[in-house]
């Protein structure tokens, strides 16, 4: 029993950092129907400037976030304009295969600045928590929180902001937006923002309990895909659900079924789905 | 007519100077990263006949590369079995898996194919890490032999292997060439240009969609089978994603559908890597922004843009005489 409710909470935890990184994917697939393979290397920034603001910086753990939040979401305004933006009316092989160019780009640059040392982040959260017989740490519980919050912030933003309401629209239909005087540019660049500061924070708050490579967007951004695709590409509360699901579903896979294949989960489940219905699960029609 | 008349003796040209370079360069070095680059050759015509032909980009491609040296290294490490049949049974297998996969994958489309292929490739790598039992995992697999002598023929000096590679890359030319200018493959640019219209007139999209897909994964298992044969050491690495980068940028700067850019991009790439030796893992800092900056300004990559200048001049030429003619006219 302590073990499932350790793992469930486990579950809790990797399925918000899951979250938050499809989130940025989703949104960014709902107004430019662009697959952002190189979403996973801002993920992989997003921890390395975490991790130097700390170490070099000095920083305090929080405010080196803030920062990182501003540098990865810059990066990903500037990918928007350079790459996506003159590529807006090209086929999506194009888009694909720009996106992977800016992602081999960014991983080579991290390699190059930071080495391809497994490196450690500290946080100064790290204390263990009681709670009856099962122990938590409070970085696993800043990371629910947390991830949470910024969802809420999130939906708030998008449901009742009229800026964040041009996303939806945008999102809805393209054509329409434009026609009611949406610019779509200020549009496109602020979700790409949204998207970089969703992918940093989840790689800050989850970098603690992991290791910061350069690769280590890798595996995220594959879970990532997965995860939109289960929740439907463009939905943001399909990707805050799917996050959860591969969340539980790959911390008690580990525990019960197989722990040597747990990276594997994902993507049996997507072979699955994918394989059951082309479209997707929750996938709109038409789109 | 003169204009493909030249296009032959280019051609000719061409393999002459490849069947040359053993003969007037003895750097052992640069003949076993020319043969390795002409193995790279075959997979990215085998990428490029999916995505720059039928228009399905598939991000898998180096898993199908894996399985067809793996296929080989097991069926003559662990089975026993000699070289040769098992150099051609190693792409079949290879065919049979891509045929199965391809099965499910081509029921999605665009986006969803390029997703799902990327995560059955990272499945194949996977699978060839963790099974240690039948790959040995990281380990690898050692002691691969070459291609035995056929006959009176000997393959097992360098310049041999050379040659055998290249008439193999040569064979390959040669199927494309002419599987693309049959029926079958402009079904392929039909599809590529637009599905529903392809549908439309006729065309079974799925049948030829799959044909291009089994056709592909059996030009990488070949090209894998190739590898292992060469190199006679394999690891899990050679099925990684990063692989399928690699050959992507070879098919992208070259030129994405045409006949002769997986050629240009390979070669091109390749000789600029032995240039930028010193930048060590740090080369993508260079071909990351190549591949994006080819994709936005010239997206059929080097041998389209060519292509484009030369009917360009064609077209003003035609026109010049045009007006020619029509001046004549005027003054008489």
């Amino acid at each position: 029993m302590e073990l499932l409710i350790q793992q469930l909470f486990n579950g809790l935890t990797i399925g918000s950092v899951y979250s938050l990184v499809a989130l940025g994917l989703t949104l960014v697939y709902g107004i430019l129907h662009i697959p952002n393979f190189a979403h996973g290397a801002l993920y992989m920034v997003g921890a390395y400037v975490t991790l130097t603001m700390m170490v070099q910086g000095g920083f305090h753990y929080l405010l080196a976030i803030v920062i990182s939040i501003l540098v990865v979401g810059l990066i990903s305004v500037l990918m928007e304009r350079v790459v996506f933006h003159p590529l807006r009316d090209s086929t999506p092989i194009q888009h694909k295969v720009a996106a992977i160019g800016v992602l081999l780009f960014l991983e080579a640059l991290a390699h190059y600045i930071w080495g391809a040392d497994y490196q450690q982040m500290p946080t100064p959260y790290g204390q263990v928590v009681k709670v009856f017989d099962l122990t938590f740490t409070m970085q696993r519980i800043l990371i629910v929180v947390t991830a949470i919050v910024v969802m809420i912030l999130l939906y708030l933003f998008l449901k009742k902001t009229y800026t964040g309401a041009t996303i939806i629209a945008m999102s809805q239909n393209r054509e329409g937006a434009y026609l009611v005087g949406i610019n779509a540019n200020k549009v496109a660049m602020l979700t790409f923002f949204i998207a970089g500061a969703l992918a940093a924070i989840g790689a800050s708050l989850t970098s603690p309990i992991n290791l910061v490579f350069p690769s280590m967007g890798h595996l995220v951004i594959l879970k990532a895909f997965v995860i939109i695709i289960i929740g439907g590409m463009g939905s943001v509360p399909g990707a805050i659900l799917g996050g959860y699901i591969l969340g539980f579903s790959e911390s008690l896979g580990a525990t019960y079924l197989f722990s040597d294949y747990k990276d594997l989960i994902a993507f049996v489940l997507l072979v699955i789905i994918l394989t059951v219905k082309p479209q997707g699960i929750f996938a709109k029609g038409g789109v | 007519m003169p204009t493909l008349l030249s296009k032959k003796y280019a051609l000719i040209a061409i393999i002459l100077v490849a069947i040359l370079i053993p003969l007037l360069s003895t750097n052992e070095y640069y003949l076993h990263i020319l043969t390795l680059s002409f193995i790279w050759i075959i997979a990215v015509y085998g990428l490029n006949l999916l995505a720059g032909f039928t228009g399905y980009l598939s991000l898998a491609h180096a898993g199908f590369f894996g399985i067809g040296a793996y296929a080989l290294g097991l069926l003559t490490v662990k089975g026993g079995m000699s070289f040769w049949p098992a150099f051609f049974l190693a792409p079949v297998i290879t065919t049979v898996i891509g045929f199965f996969i391809g099965l499910v994958a081509l029921r999605t489309k665009e986006h969803f194919f390029a997703i799902y292929t990327l995560c059955v490739g990272y499945i194949i790598y996977l699978v060839i890490d963790k099974w240690e039992g039948l790959t040995g995992g990281v380990r690898g697999l050692i002691g691969i032999p070459g291609p035995t002598n056929i006959g009176p023929i000997e393959l097992t000096s360098a310049n041999a292997r050379y040659y055998f590679v290249l008439t193999v890359l040569l064979l390959v030319v040669f199927l494309i060439y002419r599987i693309v200018n049959s029926l079958v493959g402009r079904s392929f640019i039909a599809i590529r240009n637009d599905e529903q219209l392809a549908q439309s007139i006729g065309i079974s999209t799925l049948k030829n969609k799959l044909m291009s897909f089994v056709l592909s994964t059996f030009f990488a298992g070949l090209a894998g089978a190739l590898y292992a044969s060469f190199i006679r050491f394999i690891g899990p690495d050679i099925s990684n994603i990063n692989i399928t980068f690699d050959l992507l940028i070879f098919m992208i700067v070259g030129g994405i559908g045409t006949l002769s850019g997986p050629v240009i991009g390979t070669l091109l790439i390749v000789v600029l890597s032995q240039q930028l030796q010193f930048l060590q893992d740090h080369r993508m800092l260079i071909f990351g922004p190549l591949l994006t900056s080819i994709i936005i300004f010239s997206p059929r990559g080097l041998a389209g843009m060519y292509l484009t200048w030369y009917y360009k001049r064609k077209a003003k030429k035609k026109a010049q005489i045009q007006t020619d003619n029509a001046s004549i006219g005027g003054d008489s």
